[in-house]
């Protein structure tokens, strides 16, 4: 009997499957809605790079058959900057998790943002530390149960569409892996926008998140996306957090607008001020 | 380029040797005394199709240039003090990706903030052992402005060469000591290239080692679709979690280095033919022991003088080999021994030791290794 290829193996890393994840993880889902907006795209796939951190999503980076960079814990946006800002020819995607980006990494996340890098940032966001086992995040909701938080945490937690965008991202969404078609259009909005693009994506982390606070299984908590969810595009960002009484989730695209990467201003400005003097990086 | 003579300070003539070197894309964030480097970058590169950006902090600028290498760049960091102390994770992700880039560190006085205006040759041991885990590093030490400007070129190439980060360990001094720089006409630099894999991507490996140990590179972009991760790796550049990796991984990574020290090693040498008593010295307290060794000998004095250009890998060698024939080894440095006990270990108990100690904050005054050379040759 011939073996039936599933039809997204041409972007993977077929040789480094079976992959790390814990069975109902939601970060494989994610990686298919990529792997979906890659398709979708139509890029020439010698061009997009993918650069992760650490933990459980910065393993993304290692199954998917692109240029692909594992950094520091933290530090995959200030690598992918020098990458981005050097070569514009190339989509940089930066995959990695809500510690990484939002905790070790939030210095970088709110600057990328700030200088408007062409880069697309998707965060997969599972409400803890999973790798290390379960500690608590700044994504963490008030009085979830991680092993650092073993009564429950007791910090506010980030709402990472509003601080992507008032850093000034120029693409914000959020979904999440109930939400595949959507996720997936998302991504290649962001890849598809110049500048720095931010597409959260809410996923279940079963062995860790949910067993810990009962939140059930995966499966659980996918019909939980399905019923919570609110689609509102163009909804304040401010009004997004994921600690509102009535539990809901408020997911769609929020910001989507046009302004100058660094790269782009760099170039103009100093064109600008040096006139024939200025010779362009790689010129 | 400015090629002829000028008068500039040493961190001035380091930017100019890394433009020089080719480098065109720096990263860094502002820290006295280095602040310098990256302000000449920041004016010059715009003219020169180079691209500088200031950083939120070290952490980023030390990953920035290292993304900017791998899309072909040909990168540099700069900074001092505890800015140094936040790049040590960088430098030790450049050596464990082989990632060819130049870290500068004006040194300045510590730990901690220290002073952050004056000199301080404190962080040596730090440069080779900073990081966390097992690798070499190559560092080299200018005593001049030119030499700022000639060492950095070398960084550069030695970078190149040999796939690994090189560190321009510079003073206080050197970097704010004004001096005649002569640069020369670009067809007179002698610049190393990268070696590109010129391999097919089927049968690419990214971190299978050519013969000297050293893997050919590729950039993003080409098509390779290549891997490179922190984590230990094999020669495909994917995760391996074992024991036998991390050998063969680390092994290389250690032996492409101390396999090639010889070649690596630059030292300056004057006077060691009968000499009794043997000065071992570095940056700006070279100048200075040069001073008090000439003094010295117009006591007629047996004294020598090893000036060290390359400090890692250390000459141990050249040490072991004069070790016999010495009274004496005299090492002062501005820190409270750190070379000292590599001098100790090469000449393994068969000469006296003088460690001549400074805290930083200045330099030594001549009379200093002057009494001491004095002393020794008793």
């Amino acid at each position: 009997m011939n073996e039936i290829a599933n039809p997204m193996d041409k972007l993977l890393r077929t040789d480094r499957i079976p992959h790390i994840w814990c069975q109902g993880c939601g970060i494989g889902i994610s990686v298919n809605c990529f792997a979906h907006a890659l398709e979708k795209l139509e890029l020439d796939l010698d061009k997009v790079v993918i650069v992760s951190g650490i933990g459980c999503t910065g393993r993304v980076a290692g199954y998917l058959k692109l240029d692909s960079f594992h950094t520091t814990h933290g530090r995959a946006i200030p690598f992918a900057t020098g990458l981005a800002i050097t070569r514009p020819d190339l989509n940089v995607v930066v995959y990695s998790g809500d510690g990484d980006l939002a905790a070790i990494g939030g210095n970088h996340f709110i600057h990328a943002a700030r200088r408007n890098v062409n880069l697309t940032v998707i965060c997969v966001n599972n409400f803890n530390y999973a790798m290390t086992g379960g500690q608590v995040a700044p994504t963490t909701p008030l009085e979830g149960i991680a092993t650092t938080a073993p009564y429950g945490n007791i910090e506010r937690p980030f709402n990472l569409p509003f601080l992507a965008d008032s850093a000034g991202a120029v693409y914000v969404a959020r979904w999440t892996v109930y939400h595949v078609r959507q996720a997936a259009r998302a991504m290649a909005q962001a890849m598809d926008r110049k500048g720095f693009s931010f597409v959260e994506i809410l996923a279940p982390c079963p062995t860790l998140y949910l067993r810990r606070n009962r939140l059930g299984s995966s499966l659980d908590y996918l019909k939980m996306y399905k019923q919570k969810s609110r689609i509102m595009n163009s909804a304040p960002t401010k009004t997004a957090g994921l600690d509102n009484k009535a539990g809901e989730i408020i997911v769609g695209r929020f910001v989507d607008k046009e302004m100058p990467t660094w790269r782009e201003n760099y170039d103009a400005h100093h064109k600008d001020r040096l006139a024939s003097r200025f010779v362009a990086y790689g010129g | 380029m400015l090629a002829g003579t000028h008068f500039i300070n040493g961190d001035v003539s380091c930017a100019e040797g890394a433009i020089a070197a080719g480098c065109r894309f720096a990263a860094g964030y502002p820290i006295t005394p280095s602040t310098e480097v990256v302000e000449r970058l920041a004016k010059r590169f715009p003219s020169v199709g180079g691209v500088f950006i200031q950083m939120e902090d070290e952490l980023a600028s030390s990953i920035a240039i290292q993304g900017a290498v791998w899309g072909g760049a040909k990168a540099m960091t700069v900074t001092s003090g505890p800015g140094m102390s936040l790049m040590m994770e960088h430098l030790g992700y450049a050596a464990m990706t082989e990632t060819p880039c130049v870290f500068v560190n004006v040194q300045r006085g510590g730990p901690s903030t220290g002073l952050p205006t004056l000199p301080g040759q404190a962080d040596i041991m730090q440069a080779k052992w900073g990081s966390h885990g097992d690798y070499r590093i190559i560092a080299l030490s200018p005593n001049s402005p030119q030499e700022a400007f000639d060492l950095t070129i070398e960084c550069f190439n030695l970078a190149e060469e040999y796939r690994t980060p090189v560190l321009l360990m510079m003073d206080e001094c050197i970097g704010h000591m004004l001096g005649k720089v002569i640069i020369p006409h670009a067809s007179n630099i002698s610049l190393r290239t990268r070696h590109y894999s010129r391999r097919k991507a089927e049968n690419y490996k990214p971190f299978e080692p050519r013969d000297n140990g050293v893997p050919g590179f590729v950039k993003a972009g080409d098509g390779y679709r290549f891997h490179m991760t922190g984590l230990t790796h094999n020669e495909e550049g994917y995760p391996v979690m074992t024991a036998d990796a991390q050998r063969i991984l680390i092994k290389r990574l250690v032996e492409k280095i101390d396999n090639n020290a010889d070649k690596i090693i630059h030292v300056q040498k004057s006077k060691l033919r009968n000499a009794e008593v043997v000065v071992i010295s570095y940056g700006i307290t070279s100048r200075i022991a040069q001073y008090a060794i000439e003094q010295a000998r117009k006591e007629k004095i047996k004294v020598g003088h090893i000036r060290l250009v390359t400090i890692w890998p250390f000459p141990e060698s050249l040490i072991r080999g004069i070790t016999d024939q010495v009274k004496a080894f005299i090492v002062p440095e501005i820190n409270m021994g750190q070379i000292v006990h590599e001098v100790e270990r090469a000449a393994c108990g068969g000469a006296e030791i003088y460690k001549l100690s400074h805290a930083g904050g200045s330099v030594f005054s001549p009379k200093e290794i002057y009494d001491t050379i004095v002393e020794a040759s008793k």
